[in-house]
């Protein structure tokens, strides 16, 4: 039996430096938990309307819309926060203030507000999530067996997750002070983990290890790295050492292509594949010592595959279904 | 449909030209760009300052820049007739010294240690935005620098749009209707607005309390006071920089690689400008596969390799390369597709393909051959 990974975890946040395609593994996440006839919640904090175009259905508005069914009869519902409605959300359920909201809003005070304190926008969005987590507990009629929060860029992410602190500055008591910490209670809880989205790569993998001594720093709990757009080497070992030392036998390969009937074209092309092959070689080498330096993180590390005809709803199953094949579920 | 050739050489050379911004989604290869184009430019004869934002650490050594000060440093091992000089931006510290430069040094200290100052300086949204924004006024009002050509890097935000939205954003903000009644609440409800909105000022201030609490009304309150009666309008800053954009002696290169989401925001991007009257010098796509397209197809290929592979163990190398030829040549397709997606909604726009390179970028010899790349102007 497989183990399975984050067992208890409600909320998982998705990070990622840009051009990762991090909303794409957010989405196969969020599809690969909704297995087995569960129901899970995909949220955009950002309005990028990323979700929308992963899973090819119109813009979301601010509210759940149910937008793929998972195999075994499980659901995918998607929503796109935005900080005002957010900011509308938050008066109503503990102020009971949404008349005065409303009137905020048309004289632009709810923008001016969440301007006003930097740490208020992300106060509103993960707070959010938060409520959306805490429905389960209270056995809430529209609870979701796990949420998956497409969250901003690795850079930004310890500061987005880390209220606490970034509220503390603005406000050492008061009412947004007390919101920051129940958020806290939900984010820096094992009900909580923090994945990172990479590619091999030198600039996305020294990201990553930044991203994950900063959530340590700041107590946050780390989940995984998905490794994503992974390619297998084409090339045995042996021939990529070959390659690496510019020793393929171009002799043997041109022999081979006559052999095809190559022969006009033979050595123009000899001399292109011993190229790319030597491009691929140090292209292999390169991932194989990022891979490396992600390994000695200590951190589950799980890895999808690049899919060369690009993304679409077809290919998010299968990504859930390889992620699924490495512990989530 | 084939796009115009961007001619990388051309606008570099071009001494009426004297601001180049580099802009696009996260993660396309902005700050490279800005760097190998920047060196380019200074080998080429130019003398040149890049302003970059967020740098790898490797690239930043590969320009020399160790630490983060917030001037300009002379490159080293410049080749050509040129100079090269080359900052990081350091938010803060820009925004530190916008106050310092302004107000006398009591008022300063007054502001410099307002708690809401400290937030607003590190951790606003469009902070970084508005003082890279700064930093380019500045640097271009520098009548006894070196420089002739500023080529700037832009920030990692949310949407390439940040960049040209996030000043006035913030501008507005602190020069706004909401921040003049704060700093001077017994006048701001009686006069001038009425009762209707007076009303809703009320509901207004109370709501603030209750979210944020008194006290961060009271920290806006005398910071904007405080930064008001020092120095003029945030906006007009913004503006002035704004305007400077517009110049015909500023070009804009919107940055992408061939993946929908990078030419999605590049396409919002490039229509932006049109509307703002923005001068785009065009489109460069990096991280391209570089394979040749003429000399075998994906097919053939792939159809060779299996006939090979079944010759037996000698031929089995010979069998995987051409299938990773033919990997080489679908990708390629792919982004090509893409491409012209791009090119169809925008036929009139100057465009360059830089490959993708096997390894990242690390000194002067990297950055020379991403400009060799750049300048080639043509579908790789």
């Amino acid at each position: 039996m497989e183990q399975t990974l984050w067992p208890g975890v409600a909320l998982h946040v998705v990070s990622g430096k840009g051009g990762t395609g991090k909303t794409t593994v957010a989405a196969a996440l969020a599809m690969a938990l909704a297995r087995d006839g569960r129901r899970t919640l995909l949220m955009e904090v950002e309005g990028r309307q990323g979700i929308s175009q992963v899973f090819d259905v119109p813009p979301l508005p601010y509210g759940e819309r149910k937008v793929a069914v998972a195999p075994g009869g499980g659901e995918v519902w998607a929503l796109a926060v935005d900080p005002e409605d957010a900011l509308l959300d938050y008066l109503e359920i503990f102020y009971n203030l949404r008349r005065a909201g409303s009137a905020l809003r048309r004289m632009g005070a709810v923008d001016f507000a969440t301007t006003i304190a930097p740490g208020l926008r992300d106060v509103l969005l993960t707070g959010k999530a938060c409520e959306v987590v805490r429905r389960s507990e209270k056995n809430a009629p529209d609870a979701y067996d796990a949420v998956v929060l497409d969250a901003p860029p690795t850079g930004r992410i310890t500061r987005f997750l880390n209220v606490n602190s970034e509220v503390s500055g603005l406000a050492k008591v008061g009412p947004i002070r007390n919101h920051a910490d129940l958020v806290m209670s939900v984010i820096a809880s094992p009900r909580t983990a923090v994945h990172l989205v990479t590619l091999l790569e030198e600039m996305p993998v020294q990201e990553t290890i930044d991203a994950v001594t900063e959530l340590h720093d700041a107590e946050l709990p780390v989940g995984g790295i998905f490794v994503n757009m992974t390619r297998n080497p084409v090339l045995s070992d042996e021939e990529l050492e070959l390659a690496v030392a510019g020793d393929l036998p171009a002799d043997r390969i041109e022999a081979a292509l006559r052999s095809v009937d190559f022969n006009a074209k033979s050595s123009a092309i000899t001399a292109t594949l011993i190229r790319e092959g030597d491009d691929h070689a140090r292209r292999v080498a390169l991932e194989r010592r990022e891979s490396e330096r992600l390994a000695d993180l200590d951190v589950p590390v799980l890895s999808l595959p690049y899919l060369s005809d690009g993304i679409d709803l077809a290919s998010l199953y299968e990504l859930a279904e390889l992620l699924r094949s490495q512990g989530v579920r | 449909m084939q796009a115009p050739p961007l001619h990388i050489d051309d606008l570099i050379d071009d001494r009426d030209v004297s601001i180049v911004v580099c802009t696009g989604a996260g993660g396309v290869g902005k700050t490279t760009t800005a760097a190998a184009l920047a060196l380019r430019a200074a080998e080429r004869g130019r003398d040149v300052c890049v302003l970059t934002i967020d740098p790898a650490r490797r690239l930043a050594q590969a320009m020399g820049l160790t630490e983060l000060d917030n001037n300009p440093r002379a490159v080293p091992g410049i080749g050509g007739g040129g100079s090269l000089h080359a900052m990081m931006l350091d938010m803060k510290r820009t925004f530190d010294e916008v106050v310092e430069a302004h107000a006398d040094p009591v008022r300063a200290q007054q502001i410099l240690s307002n708690p809401f100052y400290e937030a607003l300086s590190s951790s606003f949204a469009g902070t970084q935005e508005y003082m890279a924004m700064e930093k380019l006024g500045q640097l271009h009002a520098d009548e006894d620098a070196p420089w002739d050509l500023i080529i700037v890097d832009t920030p990692p935000s949310r949407s390439a749009l940040d960049f040209l939205d996030a000043p006035a954003r913030l501008g507005s903000f602190l020069d706004g209707r909401f921040i003049r009644i704060l700093t001077a609440p017994a006048r701001g409800a009686g006069r001038g607005l009425g009762r209707i909105a007076a009303a809703g000022f009320g509901i207004f201030t109370g709501v603030l309390s209750k979210i944020l609490g008194a006290q961060v009304l009271a920290d806006v309150g005398t910071f904007v006071a405080a930064i008001d009666t020092t120095f003029g309008g945030f906006r007009e800053r913004a503006d002035a920089t704004f305007a400077l954009l517009q110049e015909p002696s500023t070009r804009f290169l919107v940055v992408a690689t061939p993946e929908g989401d990078a030419l999605r925001e590049a396409s919002y991007f490039v229509e932006r400008l049109q509307q703002e009257g923005m001068p785009l010098g065009g489109l460069v796509v990096n991280r391209v596969q570089d394979v040749d397209r003429e000399l075998l197809s994906a097919d053939t290929a792939l159809a060779s390799a299996e006939k090979l592979s079944l010759e037996g163990e000698d031929a089995d190398l010979t069998a995987r390369l051409l299938t990773l030829h033919a990997g080489r040549l679908r990708t390629r397709e792919r982004q090509h597709h893409l491409t012209e997606r791009f090119t169809g909604a925008h036929p009139e726009v100057a465009t360059t393909e830089v490959a993708a390179l096997p390894e990242d970028v690390h000194d002067l010899a990297g950055l020379r051959e991403v400009g060799e790349l750049l300048a080639r102007g043509e579908s790789v």
